[in-house]
């Protein structure tokens, strides 16, 4: 009985797994063989590579790859520096208000800059950064997780290190720089991991404040290349879907196995 | 506390905390502010309730309110459930668990919008992969987006999907966490799976529960990329959810003012559900 | 990229400051457009734009593709909004009232000034001009044109024992052709669909059609009043719910506009109604003999015409203004049109397009692409009022309730009707 319920719970897993891969399976499929076989299968069909060319040449993949890449390093950068320095603030140093502004932060966390799409697409046309890099990314600077998670990691660095370290002289910033910062390596890796998936996939936003090539990042440029209104090709769509996720799913099958230790070292619960 | 520190401070958390308020707080302010204010596009000398009664009856927000509250409600659960077993299972000693793991990590990194295209195939009537499926055993096919009664939940199937792995991750790292010493006592009280499960595991993993819960509660409102390829809400508004329908009259209908009472509406809806999980999160430390 | 950019606007301006030569400057101009049939569209718009750049060295166009019509709108009049304006954009033929109610664009009768030129804005084809006409003034000169045609795969009707060469014109033929071409297999499910109209993406476009053909229009001129519930409306409604539930010629709830043509290359089903835009991707794709016709009739026969025009921005210079009129008259020059309608489907939009020799020949080799045109003698405008986006929205959900059989074809327009008054009730 035990054996039975083991296999079947080692086949409903393989099933899973099975089910969670088969949109890419398909997609490999589809842009590996020639349009009729989109919707058919045959062992026999004759492999191309011509629906990536055809992709590549309707739209300007490298364009919004490089964008992507600029606009997630963008975010990336500034949060890791902006949140540090608040982190610190608010785990290591008693100030008036510390609990309001912790509090402030935190709201950050349920009113996350999606909703509030309209309002802040006003701001960033009065600042004169619609379809800008900085217009996708400044928003995204200030991260109330980011603020929150390095704060709790902090909290946990011992006093002993920062008053040793003081007493060499040191000033708050290199305090935290050669203090902090090192102790805080496997949250600063699972935030940046957890913030790059985010960013990378993002849509919505930048879906609203770029208008053209010049800061368009790939998943808007995606919705526009496989938009349904233009009749769906699936071979060009998946053969332009695998350009577009295949950097992160490369780096993904590679870092994996840190990716997952990081987080169990982060201790994110 | 010298006043030095107090300014270094200030000083260290200003960065921050000015673009917090620029995108955070001032347009929250500002929504509401034009939601009472505002007429369309424009701004009216005088506040009025304007907005807030079309918003009472609006049939369409009706609708709309109750897809996006059930979504939340299957989603959410189901997603849970789902990353609880993947974690057991990339966590228990099976052969190829590496795989696995990244199988249900997949839908992680791949952005929604791109990947919706390949859903469309699949739910799609006559030349959809479903449908063949079903032709096989002589069904004669479900129209998956054109039909209101099914088109939301083919939706949440491909929210869930994409949930699922990342909050695996979570739990993943959780079990590690878990003492085996428990599961040695266990084994020699004879202990069946279902009960370690029940008895140690569970418990154990329920502050990731919460965290995972809070995250997946605010995905289900924010997550409708797939709206804009596989149904755009409709038929009929059958599929179309809040945030969607927010975007809709911001950007298709030029209706900012109304935006803004729905975002209004979106926002307390938020904060409700943020106070009830504080709520749930303080009784399980007085608890414990 | 930022850095570089900004250096770029630096150097620019340091240029103008050292060679202070405005008479010699080029104008630019931006422009969006969209595309929302199959093909590889946007390369050939980048082909026009290079010809007209080769002609004239002193403009610079900066083309840019956004999506579909609702983006490039949107796109567009953000664009307005950021202090980086567009001077010209294609967009939607039916968002005139609402680009006149944001102040966002000038009639063309204000740009034009030589008599050649007013001759060219009455040079089209008058039926494309019906959308574009506010008051007198026109607003929008036609370019991404269409009607809907019906697409046949005359195959199917060998097999279904149809002549292939007679296609149903009137909408008793349209039922009884799809009855016979409609197939089922041994599990008595539908294996081909004798016909199939769309219902996502433009059901509202779709329908304007089939209630011209009760001759019944949509709406008034001014875009201030809506026919929603008139009775031959309501019968058009309950013919295409009927094709469905009553003949069972199609499936039963929405079909998809952006996968139908895939169905009917598939050859899942044997007659679609569609944008003629998608012509030249459907002839390079089918596997199959193909024709096209003309849309049946019920009363009469009858399709409202679709697509995009050319807008000239408020915000554009004068000089702007000229390029941009410069640009606008080189394509949709007769020879561009007759080259665009041959590559993409879409009509050539003046009767001197198809009198040039490259278009001619074309058609006198493949008669279908001549189906759009004669059709417009039989066309009507594509539904178009203020609050286009929202009025709009209300007849798709009112269609979609009842081919989804969520509510009856009356109370469904009724509703829409109720709804429509008290958003127009403002304009007038």
């Amino acid at each position: 009985m035990n054996r039975l319920l083991h296999y079947l719970s080692v086949t409903l897993a393989w099933l899973l797994g099975l089910v969670w891969l088969f949109p890419l399976i398909y997609a490999i499929w589809a842009a590996t063989h020639p349009p009729e076989f989109a919707t058919r299968f045959s062992l026999f069909a004759p492999l191309t590579m011509q629906n990536f060319y055809e992709a590549w040449d309707q739209a300007p993949f490298l364009r919004y790859m490089l964008n992507t890449i600029a606009i997630t390093t963008m975010i990336l950068a500034g949060q890791l520096v902006l949140c540090t320095l608040a982190a610190y603030a608010l785990a290591r140093m008693e100030f008036t208000g510390r609990g309001i502004i912790f509090a402030l932060v935190l709201m950050q966390l349920m009113v996350v800059p999606e909703i509030l799409i309209v309002e802040n697409y006003q701001t960033l046309a009065g600042l004169n950064l619609i379809d800008t890099y900085w217009g996708v990314a400044l928003p995204y600077f200030a991260s109330a997780f980011g603020i929150f998670l390095l704060r709790q990691t902090f909290k946990t660095v011992p006093e002993d290190l920062e008053n040793a370290a003081r007493i060499e002289g040191c000033s708050v910033l290199a305090i935290i720089w050669k203090v902090y910062v090192p102790l805080a390596k496997p949250t600063y890796l699972a935030f940046s991991l957890v913030s790059i998936s985010y960013h990378w996939n993002n849509f919505l936003w930048p879906l609203v404040v770029t208008n053209t090539e010049k800061s368009r990042p790939l998943t808007v440029g995606m919705s526009i290349f496989g938009a349904p209104e233009s009749g769906v090709d699936w071979s060009i769509i998946s053969a332009g879907t695998l350009i577009s996720v295949g950097p992160l799913l490369v780096l993904f099958i590679l870092f994996q196995r840190q990716f997952v230790q990081s987080f169990m070292q982060a201790g994110i619960k | 506390m010298q006043p030095t520190r107090q300014i270094q401070a200030w000083l260290l958390l200003l960065p921050a905390l000015c673009l917090l308020v620029a995108f955070t707080h001032y347009p929250v302010i500002k929504t509401i502010v034009r939601s009472f204010f505002g007429f369309g596009t424009r701004w009216e000398s005088q506040a009025t309730l304007e907005n807030y009664r079309y918003l009472l009856e609006d049939e369409v927000l009706m609708q709309v309110l109750y897809n996006s509250f059930l979504y939340a409600a299957i989603t959410v659960p189901v997603s849970i459930v789902l990353a609880i077993a993947m974690a057991l299972w990339v966590n228990s000693k099976m052969a190829g668990k590496g795989i696995l793991r990244t199988a249900y990590f997949t839908p992680t990194v791949l952005p929604m919008i791109s990947v919706a295209n390949i859903w469309l195939f699949f739910y799609s009537p006559e030349i959809g992969l479903l449908n063949k499926l079903l032709g096989l055993v002589g069904h004669g096919g479900i129209n998956w987006l054109g039909d209101p009664e099914v088109a939301l939940y083919s939706l949440m199937a491909m929210t869930i999907w994409k949930e699922a792995g990342f909050f695996m991750i979570f739990y993943l790292a959780a079990l590690q966490t878990i003492d085996s010493n428990l599961y040695h006592a266990a084994a020699i009280e004879n202990a069946n799976k279902w009960t370690v499960f029940r008895r140690i595991t569970f418990p154990l993993l329920m502050p990731t529960t919460l965290f995972v819960l809070v995250n997946a509660l605010l995905n289900a409102f924010k997550l409708v990329d797939h709206l804009f390829i596989l149904t755009k809400g409709g038929p009929n508004n059958a599929s179309n959810l809040l945030l969607y329908y927010i975007f809709e009259n911001a950007f298709s209908f030029f209706d900012t003012a109304y935006a803004a009472a729905l975002t209004v509406l979106m926002l307390v809806i938020l904060v409700v559900l943020a106070l009830l999980q504080f709520g749930v999160i303080e009784k399980r430390v007085h608890y414990r | 990229m930022m850095w570089i950019n900004r250096l770029r606007q630096t150097a620019a301006a340091a240029a103008i400051f050292a060679f202070a030569a405005p008479a010699a400057a080029t104008t630019e101009l931006t422009m969006f457009y969209p595309v929302a049939v199959g093909g590889a569209l946007t390369k050939i718009v980048d082909g026009i734009v290079a010809d007209f750049e080769t002609a004239n060295p002193d403009i610079d166009v900066n083309a840019i593709y956004a999506g579909n019509y609702n983006d490039a709108r949107v796109k567009a009049l953000a664009a307005l909004q950021s202090g980086d304006p567009a001077q010209l954009s294609v967009m939607f033929s039916i968002d005139v009232h609402e680009l006149m109610g944001l102040d966002a664009i000038v009639p063309f009768d204000d740009v034009v000034t030589t008599q050649e030129e007013k001759d060219w804005l009455g040079s089209f084809y008058p039926a494309l001009m019906e959308n574009g006409k506010v008051d007198g003034k026109t607003y929008g000169v036609p370019f991404q044109r269409s009607t809907i045609v019906m697409y046949y795969n005359k195959d199917m009707f060998r097999a279904a024992g149809l002549d292939p060469e007679k296609p149903p014109t009137s909408w008793e033929e349209l039922a009884e052709a799809g009855a016979a071409l409609t197939k089922k297999n041994a599990d008595g499910n539908v294996d081909q669909w004798g016909a199939m109209i769309p219902s996502t993406g433009y059901p509202y476009w779709m329908f304007g059609a089939l209630t011209k053909q009760q001759g019944e229009v949509l709406m008034n001129q001014a875009g201030t009043e809506t026919y929603f519930n008139n009775p031959g409306v309501i019968d058009a409604l309950n013919f295409w719910k009927d094709l469905g539930t009553k003949y069972s010629v199609m499936p039963e709830g929405t079909i998809e506009w952006g996968t139908l043509r895939q169905n009917f290359l598939e050859q899942k089903t044997a007659i679609m109604w569609h944008s003629t835009g998608n012509l030249t991707t459907v002839k390079k794709n089918a596997s199959f003999d193909f024709g096209v016709a003309m849309l049946p009739a019920g009363s009469e026969p009858g399709s409202p015409t679709g697509g995009g025009n050319f807008y000239i921005f408020k915000a554009a210079s004068d000089e702007e203004r000229a390029a941009s009129l410069k640009l606008v008259r080189f394509m949709t020059s007769p020879e561009q049109a007759a080259k665009w309608s041959i590559e993409t489907g879409y009509m050539g939009v003046s009767p001197a397009a198809y009198e040039t020799t490259e278009l001619s020949e074309y058609v006198k080799t493949f008669p279908p692409a001549a189906i759009a045109r004669d059709q417009l003698q039989h066309a009507t405008a594509e539904l178009s009022t203020h609050q286009a986006g929202r009025v709009r929205k209300l007849l798709d959900d009112a269609i979609q309730s009842v081919l989804t059989g969520q509510s009856t074809a009356e109370d469904a327009l009724n509703s829409a009707q109720k709804q429509a008054e008290r958003i127009l009730s403002r304009y007038k």
